[in-house]
């Protein structure tokens, strides 16, 4: 019997061994801080503030902007300098509110008062993740109070914490389970107070011995709770490969994992509810891996919320050498960016800074139909198939093809020995049909 | 920073292996056929390999420097199909016809289609089998040690008896490339081994041909065994069957693929007026396969037993 995992799949260089021995730094800001107003998925949220404003830790600079939506909280004390549109890692200009920090770190009244989690009601406990921000750590950013939320809590029977960490290079959360298990087991009893019937489950790959090893001992009194480990491979830490990997149980993308008795969290969100929930703190900070081969030194960093990623740079004492390219997040899934004037957002996870773009100078070649991409593919699609719909941008065929349970992992992409760049026209592919199906 | 970064979609890191990697794998995969069929055969065999090869690289070469195309001889696939080609040529046979086979194979079947990827028949099948009805004597005329004579399959269809162990080593008169057994199974099982193919082609296919010569054949170990060592079986189930371009991509596909070639060489062996069917079978099975295709495609993650 092998290690829980999925079916298709991919091996990349993993690169962990980068950063993955670098302890936790806190990383205070020095230059002023930017706040978008869409960290998360659903509405914006509505700025609170104006220019001007003196603002405190833990304040509330926006209020969520609707059910689907999550407040935006300031993570220093200072002034509002303006809001204003600011470039995000999406490569997006949206709204953003601007402090200046005073370098005082005043917080708000009572923020960091300390409560007993047994003593709270579901409604409490819900509202205080609500008001501290918080939202899919893991890189989705869905409100996690919408997702704590489901419409029959009594059928969720596993509450997963999601360490598989897959995307290569990514250190951040493992970091976080060696570092601070207790929090993220602090984190997952305050979920499964929400869940009566749930058991707790922590996904880890099987390539983080010591974070397996430290969370199974922390566990063992916990009789709800046990770990999980998983085969290294990925995407193992997709939340459809990651369920089917623990429970056997498979969603499509028109399910949620609430369909099928699951919620899926990643571990930084679990170490963030324990932080709101028992000891006070809103999310404030984001562990952040500074990694790659043209960084000086390489770093795993707790930064403060809305920090310039530059700050992060120069602090790991800038690039050994000139990168082509810098991403936020890892090479599978993550977001190339023009220039490091982009803050540090809950989404954030890491900063992989490469000395040579390989991918730029890669010249597609004819399709030889080797069927790589479809063995690869978690989403049991044919990409070949795909990718001839999205050259003749067919809608029709390609949500018939089923190209809308494409996760966008980019398997396909990765294995094509002809590079062909398919998750990349399934992407725009997604887009142009969810654009016609709201209007 | 005045110079702006690198930006693309993601992912950001592809494999290593390219098309030609690939093509590499299945060219090493033939070396053991190929040597074993020059050290049996003679140098004149190798110098048929070596034509066809070099037909099929030059004609591919020179259509695409004609048209203006980028030049894609570096991605190995002509040199694959011109030792394909060749190797199933038979050892005697004068060079200019495994040559003037590989222009067929290269200019008609698969440039005049649009190049690698985009013919629906196996270049180096189709030109073997423009060549046997081309030139149906020197191509079905087969010498083995300086004596010509009959295959074991044509032997066996006749009547008579064969010596499967012989066969098995490839001892026996046939094409250069499709005689040994063993040679071609080293080549089948390294493929495997570097997951170039998948078992799900050659293994449907061979296993279907044992049980439908079995079933209409005789009920007799040694006959089906030289049904399976004999007739350019193994060489066509692990490389030619394999094709990427003119075989299913999806899973279910290659088994069905499988199945019906199994079928079909079956069919043309046993109820057929020739004693073989190897080649026939792939190329007729190559027209069935955006159909297959079409009623083959996996069911996506999530969506079983749910109208997509």
């Amino acid at each position: 019997m092998g290690l829980a995992t999925f079916v298709g799949g991919i091996h990349p260089y993993e690169g962990k061994e980068l950063s993955e021995n670098q302890p936790i730094e806190e990383l205070w800001p020095v230059g002023e801080l930017v706040y978008p107003l869409s960290q998360h998925i659903g509405a914006p949220a509505k700025a609170l503030v104006k220019k001007g404003d003196q603002v405190l830790v833990g304040q509330k600079l926006a209020e969520a902007g609707g059910f689907v939506s999550a407040p935006v909280l300031s993570s220093v004390s200072g002034t509002v300098k303006t809001i204003e549109k600011r470039r995000t890692a999406g490569g997006t200009m949206v709204d953003s509110i601007v402090v200046v920090n005073d370098g005082k770190y005043t917080p708000v009244e009572g923020m960091g008062q300390e409560r007993n989690p047994e003593t709270l009601t579901k409604e409490e406990i819900l509202n205080l993740v609500k008001e501290a921000g918080i939202v899919g750590l893991g890189g989705a950013g869905f409100p996690t109070h919408v997702k704590l939320s489901p419409k029959a809590p009594e059928k969720i029977d596993y509450v997963i914490i999601n360490g598989a960490e897959c995307e290569p290079y990514l250190t951040s959360d493992y970091r976080r389970m060696i570092e601070e298990p207790e929090k993220v087991i602090g984190g997952l009893k305050v979920i499964l107070k929400l869940f009566d019937g749930a058991k707790g489950v922590i996904g880890i790959e099987d390539n983080k011995p010591e974070a397996i090893k430290k969370m199974t001992e922390l566990v063992k009194s916990e009789p709800r709770i046990e770990v999980c480990p998983l085969k290294t491979k990925y995407p193992q830490g997709g939340e459809r490969t990651l369920i089917y990997a623990v429970t056997g149980r498979k969603i499509n993308s028109s399910m949620l994992p609430a369909d099928v008795g699951c919620i899926v969290d990643n571990v930084d969100t679990a170490a963030a509810i324990y932080m709101a929930v028992v000891k006070g703190t809103p999310l404030l900070t984001k562990t952040v891996t500074v990694t790659g081969d043209a960084i000086a030194n390489t770093k795993n960093y707790s930064v403060r919320l809305g920090t310039c990623y530059q700050e992060l740079i120069d602090a790991a004492g800038g690039f050994k050498t000139e990168p082509e390219k810098v991403i936020s997040g890892g090479p599978m899934m993550g977001q190339a960016l023009f220039d490091l004037t982009i803050p540090v957002a809950k989404t954030s996870s890491s900063l992989t800074c490469l000395s040579h773009d390989a991918v730029a100078e890669m010249e597609p070649t004819a399709c030889i139909r080797c069927g790589r991409c479809v063995s690869v593919c978690p989403g049991h699609v044919v990409p070949q198939k795909l990718y001839k719909t999205a050259l003749r941008h067919d809608l029709d065929a390609f949500v018939k093809l089923n190209g809308m349970e494409c996760c966008e992992c980019g398997c396909c992409s990765y294995i094509c020995p002809a590079r062909k760049p398919l998750t990349q026209s399934f992407k725009e592919m997604r887009k142009a049909v969810a654009a016609a199906r709201r209007k | 920073m005045s110079k702006l970064l690198n930006v693309s979609s993601s992912p950001h890191v592809r494999s290593d292996v390219v098309t030609s990697n690939l093509m590499g794998d299945v060219i090493i995969a033939m070396i053991p056929a190929a040597v074993f069929g020059v050290w049996q055969f003679g140098v004149h065999a190798a110098l048929v390999l070596l034509l066809t090869v070099a037909s099929c690289v030059v004609s591919e070469y020179l259509y695409e420097r004609l048209l203006n195309k980028p030049v894609t001889i570096g991605d190995l696939s002509a040199v694959v199909t011109g030792l394909i080609l060749g190797l199933n040529m038979p050892p005697e046979i004068p060079v200019w016809i495994p040559c003037l086979g590989g222009v067929f194979a290269i200019i008609v079947v698969k440039q005049l289609y649009g190049g690698l990827g985009q013919n629906f028949m196996n270049p180096a099948l189709a030109a073997r089998c423009f060549l046997l009805i081309s030139f149906a004597q020197k191509m079905s005329s087969f010498t083995l040690d300086g004596v010509s004579g009959a295959t074991p399959l044509a032997v066996l269809k006749s009547g008579g008896t064969v010596d499967v162990a012989a066969m098995f080593v490839g001892r026996i008169p046939g094409t250069i490339g499709e005689v040994s057994t063993v040679a071609l199974l080293i080549g089948g099982i390294y493929l495997l081994y570097k997951k170039v193919i998948s078992i799900r082609i050659p293994g449907t296919y061979i296993l279907t041909v044992a049980v439908f010569v079995f079933i209409f054949g005789k009920q007799d170990l040694n006959y089906v065994l030289a049904h399976l060592c004999g007739g350019g079986l193994i060489f066509g189930a692990f490389f030619m069957a394999t094709d990427y371009v003119t075989s299913p991509i999806t899973p279910m596909g290659q088994i069905v693929f499988g199945v019906l070639l199994g079928l079909l060489t079956g069919l043309f062996r046993i109820f057929g007026g020739s004693a073989e069917g190897v080649s026939y079978a792939i190329i007729l099975g190559n027209l069935f396969v955006p159909l297959i295709e079409k009623y083959t495609l996996p069911v996506a993650f999530g969506k079983e037993g749910k109208k997509a």
